[in-house]
């Protein structure tokens, strides 16, 4: 299981998730320090943490919305903003500082058309940065969800997306450019 | 995966019996093995393609009629990550590297088969010549002394049974027979390991703070948010032998008198989080973690706790507070954590490759650890 990737399903309804959701709320709520593992639950359930989530874990947590909000916003993996399909972390660590990740995140930046922090218009590529994913003898890396890949080049990053742009038309104007 | 494939230990002489039985019967998984192709399934070779690499030999060794002769085992970190996917083959461990998937039909029908080495794919060692091919010729591995990775790169993590025939848990067999908590307490003190998170702080003198102090409930801590540049250690170890981490961890948990511990991985090392997952069921499963571990008294169980992207998080007072469920804010000191720590008790927070020594100290004794190493410093250190 993983904090990034995001399962929700086109075709799971929000009461579905809601429904999940209880679950996770009932199953952490007794447990000392059980906001975390609760909130990386939600999500993965939800693929980020709307502020109905929130809203919720929070009641559900006996917490005040600031509290639980203050949690989120100090770890980088939690995000209020819906993610894509993929979610794309160029590492920026040292190692791969020095040996060309910022090149590969401008690379990426440029051909997904979006920003840091930012999720393509189709939903299907997040981007952020990362700080050392520990596969610092193949810098500069790229983490695609849970995959590390490696030694990733700038001039070849219209390939490194093409791979997985499940989308035709994505692929096809992957190759063109 | 995490099927556990040995019966329940329910005392130490089942956990001796089944080491000898393991080393004896299937001497497939023990180091002295001959007929093994090692594939390196670290996470640095994973992301240059070695489950690739793995399944092409599989298939190979199918098409050649050796898939029940040869075993393949999916082996953790085995250090030069630049040259991955590597491979150690055959009873002389020849060493392979910068493998493909296309490599595979060479390795099992000319070295497996024929007794050949595939020369293309060996390294030239440091002055350009090959050949170096073996593991015990390469200047990289010829000058190490492992200890703290003395399975690391040699078994297959996920395999409780490999663990436990190379002599996995039988320091905490040994501690809970004889030592009693002062004695694994007074090897650590003759050992002098110091902490290896970097601060270098002596061990024994943690857990004897821990240990001293009035509590009803104390914690063992283990710092896996590992950080710094270029740095990856404890992914190697947590991936490599998380086995060794457990007992480490249950040894300090019987030396303080604690029954609760928990590992604090950060959220970017999933392959590290997946594997010790899986060796914690084991372990539990088969009577190594939980309640009166090999018959006696002594119950201690281990939680994984995940990061969330937080690099402070490393530091002890804001990786205490982020298991307690807040913002991982750091706290001045004193007072320390083996006072006030997890929720207020004594906690021992060590890193992971603290724990990593410790069974080999109390399984060999202090002093033989004090002997590794220089004069001043009398220890062993994994170096990247």
């Amino acid at each position: 299981m993983s904090i990034s990737s995001c399962t929700c399903g086109q075709d799971v309804t929000e009461t579905e998730l809601m429904t999940r959701l209880e679950e996770v709320i009932k199953e952490n709520k007794d447990k000392a320090g059980g906001l975390i593992p609760a909130l990386q639950m939600a999500q993965i359930i939800f693929g980020y943490l709307p502020d109905m989530v929130v809203d919720r874990i929070a009641e559900g947590f006996n917490k005040t919305i600031t509290e639980v909000a203050g949690v989120i916003s100090f770890y980088s993996f939690f995000t209020r903003n819906p993610r894509g399909k993929y979610l794309v972390r160029v590492c920026l660590g040292t190692a791969c500082y020095v040996r060309g990740g910022k090149e590969v995140l401008e690379a990426i930046k440029k051909r997904l058309e979006i920003d840091v922090g930012e999720t393509t218009e189709d939903r299907q590529f997040s981007l952020e940065v990362g700080r050392c994913f520990g596969a610092c003898g193949m810098a500069p890396v790229v983490m695609v969800n849970d995959e590390t890949y490696q030694r990733v080049k700038p001039a070849r990053i219209n390939e490194f997306i093409a791979q997985f742009a499940t989308d035709e038309e994505l692929v096809l104007e992957g190759e063109e450019k | 995966m995490s099927m556990c494939t040995i019966p329940k230990i329910c005392s130490v002489s089942d956990l001796t019996a089944l080491r000898e039985k393991l080393k004896k019967e299937n001497k497939k998984i023990s180091k002295d093995d001959t007929q093994q192709i090692l594939v390196c399934f670290g996470g640095s070779c994973l992301a240059s393609g070695a489950k690739d690499v793995r399944d092409a030999l599989q298939d190979e060794l199918e098409k050649a009629g050796m898939s029940d002769k040869v075993q393949l085992v999916e082996t953790g970190c085995m250090g030069p990550c630049v040259a991955g996917p590597v491979a150690l083959v055959g009873e002389d461990r020849t060493f392979y590297q910068s493998l493909k998937p296309e490599d595979a039909k060479d390795i099992v029908n000319s070295h497996i088969c024929s007794g050949k080495r595939v020369e293309r794919l060996m390294i030239a060692d440091e002055d350009g010549k090959i050949p170096a091919p073996c593991r015990q010729d390469m200047q990289f591995f010829k000058r190490q002394t492992q200890v703290v990775l003395r399975n690391c790169g040699w078994i297959d993590p996920i395999q409780i049974a490999d663990t436990i025939a190379n002599d996995g848990y039988a320091a905490l067999a040994k501690a809970l027979t004889g030592m009693g908590p002062d004695g694994v307490v007074e090897q650590m003190k003759i050992s002098g390991l110091r902490g290896r998170g970097g601060a270098g702080f002596p061990t024994w003198l943690k857990w004897s703070f821990a240990k001293a102090r009035e509590a009803d409930t104390r914690y063992v801590l283990c710092n896996a948010d590992e950080g710094d540049p270029g740095a990856y250690m404890d992914r190697s170890l947590l991936e490599g032998d998380p086995h060794a981490i457990i007992e480490g961890m249950a040894l300090a948990a019987l030396a303080i008198g604690s029954n609760q511990g928990y590992v604090y991985v950060r959220a970017e090392y999933p392959l590290a989080v997946e594997r010790l997952n899986i060796a914690l069921d084991q372990a539990r499963e088969c009577g190594l973690l939980g309640d009166n571990i090999m018959g006696t008294d002594f119950c201690f169980d281990l939680e994984i706790k995940k990061g969330s992207g937080a690099f402070v998080c490393g530091e002890e007072t804001a990786l205490i507070a982020s298991i307690e469920g807040k913002r991982g804010e750091p706290r001045p000191r004193p007072p320390f954590p083996a006072v006030k720590g997890l929720w207020g008790k004594p906690t021992v927070l060590n890193n992971v490759e603290t724990y990593a020594n410790v069974a080999a100290i109390i399984l060999k004794g202090g002093e033989w650890y004090a002997n590794i190493g220089t004069e001043k410093v009398r220890e062993q250190k994994y170096l990247l």
